[in-house]
């Protein structure tokens, strides 16, 4: 049986680089990528902890719920980006900087 | 034997996270999440969660990458000097140093934390048994609101997206 800090570090480490790269990526698409690996990261972390808990699998329903906020994130994200790069012609995060349309 | 294999799929996830970020073609950052997402379902099957392992690849794989895909795609704009290559995206990674030292300071303090924590955990842990039954029993008893929650979440994403990308279509026609 893996202990489960092995775990926590694996989570740790991929929510860092998720960090790094949706702090890097001249793209918002990019960003949305490093968004993606920090909520698996997440996700590792609540369902490492739910092996210890067989009745109430608590951690395990959570990360269920978190992965369809996920999916529902990106879709309403890639929408906006879509409408977005209509109006800007880039989806540069520092290009885009006029608030009034 | 179970840890050499866990290892490899932690190795694995990490590797291909880290190419993420230091490539510049996102379109090839996309297959490297491929990746990572396969390796975390790996991940999750170690951590007794076979049914979670499925819908990772189910709504990872083949939902979200897929959109994220074609968000690429649509939003691909060629620049003078670029490969015109059909699968090549350049987009610059700006600020790295910097950044990439806040990332990395952050771990150092989880991995503080983690070292530092030394959880105990009693009782006993899932042994060779899938969740499946007790996942569907909870989804229908203690967490039957959040359920609901979570389809007219879901509704409502649908109408939102749709409703947007109706009128993406409408403006540029006009």
């Amino acid at each position: 049986m893996i202990p489960v800090s092995h775990f926590l570090i694996v989570a740790a480490a991929l929510f860092c680089i998720g960090l790094a790269v949706a702090l890097t990526k001249k793209n918002a698409i990019g960003v949305l990528l490093g968004l993606e690996l920090m909520l698996n990261a997440v996700n590792i972390n609540l369902v490492a902890f739910s092996r210890h808990d067989p009745e109430l699998i608590r951690g395990q329903l959570f990360a269920l719920f978190v992965l369809v906020v996920a999916v529902c994130e990106i879709a309403i994200a890639l929408a906006v980006i879509l409408r977005v790069f209509d109006h800007y012609k880039t989806i540069d995060p520092d290009h885009i900087d006029n608030l009034r349309g | 034997m179970e840890l050499v294999a866990f290892y490899f799929f932690a190795g694995l996830a990490i590797v291909s996270a880290l190419f993420i970020l230091f490539t510049r073609n996102l379109m090839y950052a996309a297959f490297g999440l491929f990746l990572t997402f396969m390796s975390v379902a790996a991940l999750y099957v170690f951590a007794m969660a076979d049914f979670l392992a499925v819908s990772q690849i189910m709504i990872y794989v083949g939902g979200v990458l897929v959109l994220l895909v074609f968000g690429i795609m649509l939003t691909h704009q060629h620049k003078a000097g670029q490969s015109t290559q059909a699968n090549y995206v350049e987009v610059e990674n700006g600020g790295m140093p910097f950044r990439v030292a806040v990332s990395v300071a952050f771990f150092l303090l989880l991995i503080k934390v983690i070292t530092n924590a030394d959880f105990e955990l009693e009782g006993s842990y899932i042994e060779h048994k899938s969740t499946l039954q007790q996942l569907g029993i909870h989804l229908m008893t203690s967490h039957l609101l959040p359920f609901e929650i979570i389809a007219v979440l879901l509704l409502a994403v649908l109408l939102g997206a749709g409703y947007m990308a109706f009128n993406r279509i409408n403006n540029s026609g006009s």
